[in-house]
């Protein structure tokens, strides 16, 4: 792809302007293009994909792969050098039918039938939190009181981390979304928690108890293929999967409830709604929205365009739930959109977010929860003076100063 | 893009519902869409329907909603 060297692409991604209402378009101006060429950070190009059709059946095709490994690859950041062993490398990066292989021996623990028997698990960390958010000063930062934890806490229970260790769980995923720490003590943070990965997990393998990580481990040996760096890049990737994105989403739901006080008052008045809300709130934020990156192994075509073997796509979900043929007015806020679900926050096709019942149970919890016990909660700082995560993989707030 | 709500009953007998289990991944937005003929294997997570042995479930909004979302491509109608 040496034309590409010479050719003036765009770059991706590119901040969102405003902190609602969606992403800035890829490539500027209303009308957007089915398929733009952008140029990475890392300095190679890619194709973007926008549409809700598009996205969706770019996702779903087999000739897309997800496999990092692959040269075209769209990296937003460096890929860390070294070459893991294809056995130790978790679902994320296969494809079918490693993938689905892989992914079977764990789709069984997030059924929606699993999730609602944590529910009362989950009511029980948020009503923690939320005792916590109280006890604490005025004003309170929900990012670091609500925002993490809760997600933390939930990560823990699913996986099976014993209580006594909660806390140094919880204060080390504290530490990793606190950007007054240094990179250099994020990476400390960040490595102690795969520190504690490959220690819960050697205990596990002596004695599996019944939890996630347990029958799991139990599961790949019976099936003769267990591998302990396998098992901690797993637990890793459960965690990256299940907490920023949720604390993120956890963050920017309360300040768009609280910033639209009368959707806001329906919902205290109908709490049993917030399940449907929670699903326009993930489509109006798509806070997974740079990160759905792929690789044609073959030459695919798409609106006149094609993606040849070997370049990179990325799928974006916010140009999918925000495509007006689709969601009308999607830059408008509405609990009672009736075709919210449609959303592709959670993706489409085979590796479309293994968590997303719990996801969706913590945040209608917390928001539930939250709204009930703190009824005056409101915002110690106007929300466009607030902090978003413009530049970040996982779109978001760093803090959110709240007093009540 | 959303289905027509109403099924004519011409439509009802000739459309049925297509499962393939091979490829269902568990997410579970049949479920939630419509829980009362949508479950999930208590082992591997794939798709069950809560139909009897021979019963032929209808397909209705609900139905046609649980196709559109399903993420890979399991659930499908029959054309003919």
């Amino acid at each position: 792809m040496a034309d590409d060297l010479t050719t003036d692409h765009p770059p991706f991604p590119v901040p969102r302007g405003c902190p609602f209402g969606g992403p800035e378009r890829a490539a500027g101006g209303d009308a957007e293009p089915p398929l733009t060429r952008v140029t990475l950070p890392t300095g190679g190009t890619a194709w973007v994909v926008s549409g809700f059709e598009r996205v969706r059946r770019l996702l779903a095709d087999p000739r897309i792969s997800s496999d990092r490994r692959r040269p075209g690859f769209p990296h937003l950041a460096p890929v860390p050098v070294g070459n893991p062993p294809d056995e130790t490398l978790p679902m994320v990066t296969l494809d079918a039918p490693e993938h689905t292989a892989h992914r079977r021996m764990f789709v069984n623990e997030f059924t929606v039938r699993r999730m609602r028997l944590l529910r009362p698990r989950i009511q029980e960390i948020v009503d923690q939190c939320v005792d916590d958010l109280l006890a604490s000063g005025r004003p309170a930062d929900l990012v670091q009181t609500i925002s993490v934890p809760v997600p933390s806490m939930a990560v823990c229970e699913l996986l099976g981390v014993p209580y006594t260790d909660r806390d140094f769980f919880k204060a080390r995923t504290q530490k990793l979304l606190d950007r007054s720490n240094s990179a250099e003590e994020m990476r400390k943070g960040f490595g102690e928690l795969l520190g504690y990965f490959d220690e819960l997990i050697t205990l596990k393998e002596k004695d599996p108890g019944d939890d996630l990580l347990g029958r799991a481990i139990v599961k790949y040996r019976d099936a003769g293929r267990y591998n302990h760096a396998y098992m901690v890049n797993t637990a890793t990737m459960l965690l990256n999967a299940g907490h920023e994105t949720t604390t993120n989403m956890i963050s920017l739901s309360v300040v768009a409830l609280l910033e639209n006080p009368a959707q806001l008052a329906e919902l205290r008045a109908n709490p049993e709604h917030t399940a449907h809300a929670v699903e326009e709130l993930l489509r109006y934020f798509s806070v997974v929205d740079l990160t759905v990156g792929r690789v044609a192994t073959e030459d695919v075509e798409m609106d006149g365009e094609t993606i040849r073997a070997g370049e990179g796509v990325i799928a974006r979900p916010s140009s999918a739930n925000m495509d007006p043929e689709v969601f009308a007015d999607p830059h408008v806020l509405d609990i009672h959109r009736e075709e919210a679900r449609h959303h592709v926050a959670f993706g489409h096709g085979g590796h479309n977010c293994l968590g997303q019942n719990l996801a969706r149970e913590e945040l209608e919890i917390v928001l539930n929860t939250l709204f009930r016990r703190v009824p005056d909660l409101r915002l110690a700082k106007p929300a466009d003076e607030l902090s978003y995560k413009d530049t970040e993989q996982v779109y978001g707030i760093h803090e959110v100063p709240v007093t009540w | 893009m959303v289905s027509n709500d109403t099924v004519s009953n011409d439509t009802v007998s000739t459309v049925r519902l297509l499962v393939d289990r091979e490829r269902c991944l568990g997410a579970g937005r049949c479920v939630l869409t419509d829980p009362d003929l949508f479950d999930q294997d208590e082992d591997d997570g794939r798709v069950l329907l809560l139909t009897g042995p021979d019963e032929e479930p209808e397909v209705t909004a609900a139905v046609r909603r649980a196709v559109q979302f399903c993420p890979t491509g399991a659930l499908t109608l029959s054309d003919d």
